[in-house]
């Protein structure tokens, strides 16, 4: 999957992912390959996302996430990069 | 003769002197608008896919889209949000964007300009100074004058909560932003638009290609509206302040790219007259010399 995260300032990440965990506004949720459209607002929390050799997490304010045949855009708010 | 000549060798040094500093100036100026430029530009992607989303959710929809930021009430107290620069020598940026302000003001809301309950916010330090002291019976505030030593979307984002909250809570109903709209380096648009209310987002027509990809929304789409909206007034305040960010820094440049040029201009006229002064002072020289040779002769 292709997953683009950008806040109002700049581009976060643009790259190949094999999945995503959002803190959904109703509930965190995690995206897989070849998921069904769809639209959210996300809630206070934290984002993890695989690759296939990596894997990172960071946490935002709020934000928007939007998936269509396997392309993410993840647009959000307060991004705060979390350091192991 | 003399003491002309050398008034004239002074006038060119200190044009020069002058020159090189409008020149560097506008070289400054230059390198700055670029970078605003390029923060317009990084913001563009983002407020594009929250349009797309938002159209997405609109296509054939049904319910109420309204949001608290749409009602509109009578006008009792108004907010004017003046963005100006904070430092001179660009023109009549500064004055045109004042101008502007002061004739929306006595147009639109003398009434409520002479019964206080008028306020002024103003963002950048020249209108801040106009305003204070010509518009006696109004509130200007100042506690955002400094907002362009820090543009980020965070720093301007809790200014803009604030004024929405404000909005919300009802303690102004209607709320006005003058900026700089940059068109480009040579041409800024003092631009007046009204902020709060906004007019309700509209529900548009089923759209096939979108129904049919058959989106799941989460939460619902009334809910989401009203979660976009208030984003979408965030981004919209932000592009304001970099518009004239970056039309200041065009509105600089092209004055001190004038400058530069009229310095030239009158170099050419001063070493005009200094070559004039030269060749007359040297004539005389002359002809003195050669009295002095036919007088011992």
């Amino acid at each position: 999957m292709k997953l683009i995260v950008l806040s109002p300032d700049r581009e976060i990440f643009n790259g190949e992912v094999t999945s995503i965990k959002v803190p959904g506004s109703g509930g965190s949720f995690e995206l897989l390959n070849n998921h069904a459209p769809i639209v959210s607002s996300l809630a206070h929390g934290e984002v993890r996302v695989r690759t296939k050799t990596d894997e990172f997490k960071f946490k935002v304010e709020k934000g928007f996430i939007e998936l269509l045949n396997n392309e993410i855009s993840l647009l959000v708010q307060g991004y705060e990069e979390i350091s192991e | 003769m003399g003491a002309n000549l050398k008034e004239v060798r002074e006038r060119i040094q200190s044009v020069n002197s002058t020159q090189q500093i409008t020149k560097a100036m506008k070289m400054v100026s230059a390198a700055k608008l670029r970078k605003a430029q390029d923060a317009i530009t990084r913001l563009r992607p983002y407020s594009n896919k929250l349009e797309e989303m938002m159209s997405k959710i609109l296509a054939g929809l049904e319910g109420d889209t309204s949001t608290e930021y749409n009602k509109v009430r009578p006008v009792n107290r108004v907010l004017v949000v003046v963005v100006t620069s904070s430092r001179g020598l660009c023109g009549a940026f500064n004055s045109n964007i004042i101008k502007a302000t002061a004739n929306k003001i006595d147009t639109d809301y003398a009434q409520q300009r002479d019964n206080g309950n008028l306020v002024l916010a103003c963002i950048g330090k020249r209108g801040f100074d106009f305003f204070k002291k010509r518009y006696k019976k109004v509130k200007v505030v100042d506690d955002y004058v400094d907002m362009f030593a820090d543009l980020s979307f965070e720093n301007v984002n809790k200014l803009t909560k604030l004024i929405m909250l404000r909005f919300k809570q009802e303690k102004y109903d209607r709320i006005e932003v003058v900026y700089g709209s940059f068109k480009n380096a040579g041409v800024q648009i003092p631009t007046v638009e009204r902020f709060l209310p906004v007019d309700a987002v509209q529900a548009t027509d089923k759209d096939e290609n979108i129904t049919e990809i058959g989106y799941i929304f989460e939460p619902e789409k009334e809910e989401l509206i009203r979660q976009l909206v208030p984003t979408i007034l965030q981004i919209q305040f932000h592009k304001c302040l970099l518009d004239t960010h970056a039309a200041e820094h065009g509105a600089r440049m092209t004055a001190m790219d004038k400058a530069t040029e009229n310095a030239n201009d009158l170099l050419k006229d001063l070493k005009i007259h200094y070559n004039k002064a030269r060749q007359e002072a040297i004539t005389g020289e002359l002809l003195e010399i050669v009295a002095g040779a036919d007088a011992l002769g």
